[in-house]
């Protein structure tokens, strides 16, 4: 491997975030055992809790730990809908804007398919930027219909960061309840929970009440996530068993990866400032040597509101998988767009609601940046992509 | 210091640690991402996945890796009961775990599913003619344990299988507890689960890592997702898929040893165990099923003697027991499995569980036995 530009995925684990995984298998016990093995595993979850709620802005009963984004955001969507639907049978609908990461598509048309919710769609515009008057419309219209608003802090494709703290506020005046996912956002934006919901006069279950993170994505071990959820949230569990974490996530808590995430998030914050700019000084560079190198090429995304770590081109002419494939080859790891659907080569979900017709849309590059990049990486990757673009220009495209 | 709590969880084997060690550190690769560090992962992925179809004897594509038991029982039994158009008729027993319970529950309040609870005898036994007679037309499913996580007492699969299958139901099989020491293959004629629909497996419990799980679901049975998103699994778990602990949990059924002479080893400790607390203690009765019970599971009720005591007065003596499921361990109820039993909650709430593991010793076992016999003395003083 030469260059690896595929942060957005999964990023590699921090050496403080393996040493903590690794000191913790040592206490082997059940957290949930009263004996002394399971309540050493417990005071490491604990201690977890505390340094993640330390990092988002919130109180440590507020962090419930997953298995992972996915199902953060399942728990949200899903407990959010169930709960205000079980309260009033009226508020059945989801204000979802159209290009959310799949976890939250697949999630809404479950719930329209098997539990009659009713979306509420919000277009995004040519930069990936919800629209904030439909958007606000939407909630007067349908306010006391609707049983929860969900969002991307940033765009995992494309990196446009999204208005929160307006959007929050809307939802707090019209007394319907918030799910941020900042899985994308984690470790490249600050976060902080309570002030978010202070700022935006969220009360009880309306406004901001609930925030999905993901490990991984920031030097954790995989299969570890968390969902933030006010004490306030009205919330069903998605995951029935044991009654753990406040009955809101039954299963035995993994106090390794646990661990392992906590370590991750202190260390991301606390490199925040540092990392912050260095990163953003790459992506400029990148950005500009891309557009320099390939005329042609047009960059995706916020120019300015964007995530310090994203890149993302549209190579007119080229096909993404045929980039992908020759810079592969030359040793260089992007991707077309979200890993969960890089398998399958259609175009992005994304590009689409931005309103690219499906040519454009099949002939994206992400690059994405992180915590081991280097500039050596993007000089490989820069030297690499005029061949490959030249050769995918051949290959041509197949839509 | 004698731990004989593997049924709440086990260590991690060493091995399982080293095969995962790769993949927690130089190899980060999203398995779902196309260049070579993502089809790295992606092939050790399915090579994990590979190896413990072999020791379930299914095809590969019928496992799905989840996070462990609660959500395996989750998927399975939500999965198919929403997916399955027979009806809204589920048939279970109240000694199931609670991620079995809870999940009926939740079908039954938010979907309108119907369950029929099956009657228990004090040994935890079910009553096949009243399976029979509660088998209809509608039922979707039918999701009984191999083995009680408590009482240690396993239900004859074979025949609920068999009665299910004649009226068109499925079956799943909470086998938690029952992994690695069972013979769990599902196509083998002859085992205690051959042909079973689904199956659930939580690596924690035999040597994995807490956080990995396997949940097998026969052949294109269509499955309603729990987990909604990125398409993982064959569609049926979304999330970014946990190459390392899929390689740990793999790597930990590897490491088992031949069920069938470890269990019956084991078994013979076990029954020696029994027998001794029995004689040595006035107080004892056995929970559960005295015969048809899981190799490793010793459980007793101690009446008049304060449950909790007892297990702090254990710990002083360096032995590491629980009073039952971990789950519920903290709450003052009595176990909800007792109570099936028909035992009265002032019996109940006074239970111990020695849970043995494929290395426990005879010596083990004596020392534990008179730590016992010591520890229901200084606590029989004290009384409730």
């Amino acid at each position: 491997m030469v260059a690896y530009l595929d942060h957005a995925a999964s990023t590699p684990v921090r050496p403080e975030a393996t040493k903590a995984f690794t000191d913790a298998l040592v206490h082997a016990g059940n957290p949930s055992s009263v004996h002394r093995h399971g309540q050493a595993a417990r005071a490491l979850v604990e201690d977890a809790r505390e340094y993640l709620a330390t990092v988002v802005g919130c109180q440590p009963i507020e962090v419930i730990f997953t298995s992972g984004g996915t199902e953060s955001i399942n728990l949200a969507l899903v407990g959010l809908f169930r709960a205000a639907v079980e309260k009033d049978a009226k508020r059945n609908r989801i204000v979802v804007p159209e290009a959310e990461h799949h976890a939250t598509l697949d999630t809404v048309l479950w719930l329209q398919e098997h539990e009659g919710a009713v979306l509420e769609w919000i277009p995004v515009d040519k930069q990936g930027r919800i629209d904030v008057v439909e958007l606000q419309d939407t909630l007067e219209r349908a306010g006391t219909a609707v049983a929860l608003v969900t969002m991307l802090w940033a765009n995992n494709e494309v990196g446009t960061i999204q208005p929160v703290t307006e959007i929050a506020a809307l939802a707090a005046e019209h007394q319907v309840p918030l799910h941020i996912d900042a899985v994308s956002a984690f470790g490249h934006i600050p976060i902080n929970f309570a002030q978010i919901r202070t700022e935006s006069g969220a009360t009880g279950n309306a406004g901001l009440v609930a925030l999905s993170i993901s490990g991984h994505k920031f030097g954790s071990v995989p299969g570890v996530g968390a969902l933030v959820v006010s004490r306030e949230a009205l919330l069903e569990p998605l995951i029935h068993g044991g009654g753990q974490q406040r009955g809101l996530r039954s299963g035995t808590l993994d106090a390794p990866a646990i661990s392992s995430m906590a370590i991750a998030a202190l260390v991301t914050d606390k490199a925040f400032e540092q990392e912050h700019a260095r990163l953003l000084s790459l992506r400029d560079a990148t950005i500009g040597k891309i557009q320099a190198l390939v005329p042609s090429a047009v960059l995706s995304g916020d120019p300015q509101n964007r995530l310090d770590n994203n890149v993302n081109f549209t190579f007119p002419g080229c096909q993404s998988d045929s980039l992908l494939f020759l810079l592969d080859a030359m040793g260089v790891s992007v991707s077309t767009g979200s890993a969960c659907q890089a398998g399958v080569a259609q175009p992005s979900h994304v590009l689409l609601a931005m309103g690219h017709d499906e040519r454009e849309a099949s002939s994206a590059l992400r690059i994405s940046l992180g915590h081991t990049t280097t500039q050596e990486e993007l000089d490989e990757f820069l030297d690499a992509l005029p061949d490959a673009v030249e050769r995918a220009l051949q290959a041509g495209t197949t839509v | 210091m004698i731990y004989l709590d593997n049924a709440a969880t086990t260590p991690v084997v060493p091995a399982a640690l080293e095969a995962a060690w790769p993949w927690l550190t130089a190899e980060f690769g999203n398995p779902s991402s196309t260049h070579e560090l993502g089809l790295r992962a992606k092939n050790a992925l399915e090579g994990a996945r590979s190896r413990i179809a072999a020791w379930l004897d299914c095809p590969a594509s019928d496992l799905i890796f989840t996070s462990g038991g609660t959500e395996g029982d989750n998927l399975a039994i939500t999965g198919l009961a929403m997916a399955n158009p027979r009806g809204k008729h589920i048939i279970s027993a109240r000694t199931e775990h609670e991620a079995v319970l809870e999940t009926l529950g939740f079908l039954e309040r938010v979907h309108g599913f119907e369950i029929t609870w099956l009657t228990v005898d004090y040994h935890g036994n079910i009553d096949l003619a009243e399976l029979n007679s509660a088998l209809r037309s509608d039922t979707t499913l039918v999701t009984l344990m191999l083995a009680n996580n408590e009482i240690g007492t396993t239900h004859p699969l074979p025949q609920i299988i068999e009665a299910a299958h004649a009226v068109g139901a499925l079956v799943h099989t909470d086998a938690v507890q029952a992994a690695g020491w069972f013979d769990l293959r599902v196509g083998k004629n002859g085992t205690l689960v051959s042909s079973v629909d689904a199956l659930t497996i939580s690596g924690h419990k035999l040597g994995a890592p807490k956080g990995s799980g396997v949940t097998y679901i026969r052949g294109r049975l269509a499955v309603e997702p729990v987990l909604h998103g990125g398409g993982q699994e064959f569609g049926r778990r979304s999330g970014t898929e946990n190459v390392a602990w899929a390689a740990a949990l793999a790597t930990a059924v590897d490491a088992l040893s031949e069920s069938d002479s470890e269990a019956l080893r084991i078994s013979a400790l076990r029954d020696e165990f029994i027998s001794q607390v029995l004689t040595t203690v006035p107080q004892a009765v056995l929970t559960g099923n005295p015969v048809d019970r899981h190799p490793a599971i010793a459980s007793f009720t101690f009446a008049g003697l304060n449950g909790e005591t007892l297990l702090l007065e254990l710990e002083q003596r360096g032995v590491i027991v629980s009073s039952g499921s971990a789950c519920a361990a903290g709450s003052n109820d009595p176990s909800h499995v007792l109570i099936a039993c028909g035992i009265v909650p002032d019996i109940a709430q006074a239970s111990v569980r020695f849970s043995f593991s494929h290395s426990t010793t005879a010596e083990e076992l004596n020392v534990a036995a008179s730590a016992l016999t010591d520890a229901v003395a200084s606590v029989s003083g004290l009384g409730r």
